[in-house]
């Protein structure tokens, strides 16, 4: 057995924002096995203060240049539930139909730019385009008919500018629609060779017990509003949220950290499927199956094969999502009209990386009062500190060399798929 | 890859990032249909983003983000001295960007609004500019990718790269956009700087001013136009405040 081990990781790469591991093993003793947050915070809740409600998302949405969509959408939501304001049937598709376009570039991007290359043994995905250059195409090819969607519904891949309060600024038109449909289902042959890719890749084997938190979807696979829920059985209401998160400040990180029933818990894909397998689409089931995804799995690594699960779902519920738009009659209102008032709401989004808060209070004026953003790496920094102690653990017994060991711990942290500057906001 | 029997340089790239949403920096990896003929006219050898393996050697440093930390100071002066050409990459590079609205409460006051009594190491937040000589700016929130192409384009060759003198308003023309004012919204088209093809006016939302003021702007006009719709000058000045391009004239830094 190797007693001694020692790992600095500054700045962690392939990851979204500025994050440092930390390992000391001495005389088989596990002295540290730390995941810090050094990111700059921004301090958004204070940006937020005194803003219009129209500038409010506008705002959230520069939190994170990955999943901007997804803070508008509960920016959005929070403005819209302190207002009391009911959106349309036809504003509430488009959102979703956005909301999978986001999901999908997001999730490519992670599973091909951001962890391949590390089964693959690479620094990077660079090399690939000159070894693999039919994976950089599969990959290219998927992440852009992705962001060709958000471009579409939402007006901008990065930072949208479609979806605004009461509902959407623009609709695309039913031969835009239909284009995307064909789009889609061209694409499946791409994700089935994504699929046969990543069956070639061994995922580490590993478990630690943990709570996975998630939306709780009633009729559907889960991503804007409704109930939380746990697999440890806690069930809140939206509003309820600070329950599920108790957030609170620590010495060591940038970012706030969070706890439920144990010492920590974790939302994103993973947390998803656990929570609401038997609401995915058919043929995400059927590959959650094959790909050996049962809830509940308490693999870190297997949220890589949860978001891959995830993509298969996300493009078939987009083609029925726009079966139902182009059924309904052209003049369908997709915004209503918005008369600001006094009032505290709360938006909660299943976000690529997991569930997502914003929380606004509003004055007579339509003005911010007090703002309140839960992010959901933030959420997910406690559970990875967690994995890394126990995978540092359990490898140790396996004499891993410190080389190895980075590596590991590196791809722990990267299965998480963290937005660490979304977490420091 | 040559053109004209010239076989083009392949400048050596670093991408750093400072305080931001690291959006401009993914933007890098977006336009799909033709990100692997970009990557293959810059050699990146830099990008913690996307890869594992950093050089310190390097010609040009994009950088993006907005400064607010010391720590972030000295990597930006150790990058200023490596570089030969430095880029401010994105509005919060090029103005503070929103960052900036921090600036009007005290470190103090931010601190103790979202860490309670345990406050973090924050400074006001400045532009690249205020800190290190800037070679050139590349504004947007996000960056525009199909002008990141273009300016690369004009590096690799070193041909001057002339930014678009009108203002976004031109742009909206030329892809038959109703204008915003005439649907009931402010917007800051007639006063900002194009280049980024307008897509927020086309995709429903009036221009917000992410790349800075356009060259000689009639802002008579302008506040003359807004009060004719009923804003007043101080909800303009409140927009134009917004991403901090406009700091000479809302007089906020």
């Amino acid at each position: 057995m190797k007693l001694d081990l020692n790992v600095d990781v500054h700045h962690l790469t392939r990851v979204e924002g500025h994050g440092s591991i930390r390992i000391r093993v001495q005389n088989g003793d596990i002295k540290e096995a730390a995941w810090e947050v050094i990111e700059t915070p921004r301090y958004f809740e204070v940006m937020l203060k005194g803003k219009k409600w129209d500038a409010a998302a506008v705002l959230t949405a520069r939190i994170c240049g990955i999943c901007s969509i997804g803070h508008t959408l509960a920016s959005l939501r929070a403005t819209e539930n302190a207002f009391g304001i009911t959106i349309p049937e036809a504003a509430k598709k488009l959102r979703i139909l956005a909301k999978h376009g986001e999901t999908l570039q997001s999730h490519y991007l992670h599973l091909f730019f951001l962890a391949a290359p590390d089964f693959l043994g690479l620094p990077s995905a660079l090399p690939l385009i000159e070894s693999n250059p039919e994976v950089v195409a599969i990959a290219a090819r998927l992440k852009g008919l992705a962001n060709n969607m958000c471009d579409l519904i939402a007006g901008r891949t990065t930072h949208p500018v479609s979806i605004q309060v009461g509902g959407m600024s623009h609709k695309p038109s039913r031969r835009e629609l239909l284009a995307l449909r064909d789009e889609l289902l061209r694409s499946v042959e791409d994700v089935a060779a994504t699929i046969a890719l990543f069956k070639t890749l061994t995922i580490p084997d590993f478990t630690r017990e943990t709570e996975f938190v998630a939306l709780k979807g009633v009729k559907e696979y889960p991503f804007i509003g409704g109930d939380l829920v746990s697999t440890d059985g806690i069930v809140k209401k939206e509003n309820e949220y600070r329950a599920m998160t108790n957030e609170f400040c620590v010495e060591h990180s940038t970012s706030k950290w969070c706890k439920l029933s144990r010492n920590s818990f974790a939302v994103g894909a993973l947390a998803r499927v656990n929570n609401n397998y038997k609401l995915l689409h058919k043929e995400a089931q059927k590959l959650a199956e094959e790909l050996g995804l049962k809830p509940v799995n308490h693999n870190p690594f297997m949220n890589n094969i949860a978001q891959l699960v995830e993509c298969v779902h996300c493009t078939y519920d987009s083609v029925k999502l726009i079966d139902e738009l182009v059924k309904m009659p052209q003049d369908e209102p997709i915004r209503v009209k918005v008369e600001p008032k006094a009032g505290i709401g709360v938006g909660a989004v299943e976000v690529p990386r997991g569930i997502l808060y914003h929380e606004y209070e509003y004055d007579n004026n339509g003005r911010v009062v007090k703002a309140n953003c839960i992010i959901p790496t933030t959420q997910n920094h406690a559970n990875i500190w967690d994995d890394m102690h126990e995978l540092v653990k359990v490898n140790l017994v396996k004499g891993m060399t410190d080389a190895k060991m980075e590596l590991l711990c590196s791809m722990l942290v990267r299965a998480y798929d963290p937005c660490i500057s979304c977490s420091v906001h | 890859m040559k053109y004209l029997s010239i076989e083009p340089a392949r400048p050596k790239v670093a991408v750093f990032d400072f305080t931001d949403c690291e959006g401009c920096e993914l933007q890098l990896i977006n336009k799909e249909e033709t990100l692997v003929d970009f990557l293959k006219a810059i050699e990146v050898v830099n990008f913690r983003e996307a890869i594992s393996n950093p050089s310190e050697d390097y010609d040009i440093a994009f950088v993006e983000g907005s400064i607010s930390r010391a720590d972030e100071i000295d990597r930006l002066l150790t990058i200023r001295k490596k570089a030969k050409v430095l880029v401010a990459f994105g509005t919060c590079a090029c103005f503070g960007g929103v960052h900036k609205l921090k600036n009007v409460h005290t470190t103090y006051e931010a601190n103790k609004e979202v860490y309670g009594d345990m406050p973090k190491d924050t400074m006001p937040v400045r532009s690249v500019g205020e800190i290190v000589q800037v070679d050139f700016s590349i504004p947007g929130c996000p960056v525009s990718k199909a002008e990141i192409e273009r300016i690369v384009q004009h590096l690799i060759w070193d041909v001057t790269y002339q930014y678009p003198v009108y203002p976004v308003c031109f742009e909206c023309r030329q892809r038959f956009t109703i204008c915003r004012f005439d649907l009931g919204e402010l917007c800051l088209g007639p006063v900002s700087a194009a280049g980024c093809n307008a897509p927020c006016p086309a995709g429903g939302m009036g221009c917000w001013g992410c790349r800075g003021v356009a060259e000689a702007p009639n802002f008579v006009e302008y506040f003359e136009l807004c009060k004719r719709h009923g804003y007043s000058k101080e909800e303009v000045l409140e927009r134009m405040n917004f991403f901090g391009g406009f700091a000479e004239v809302t007089g906020v830094k």
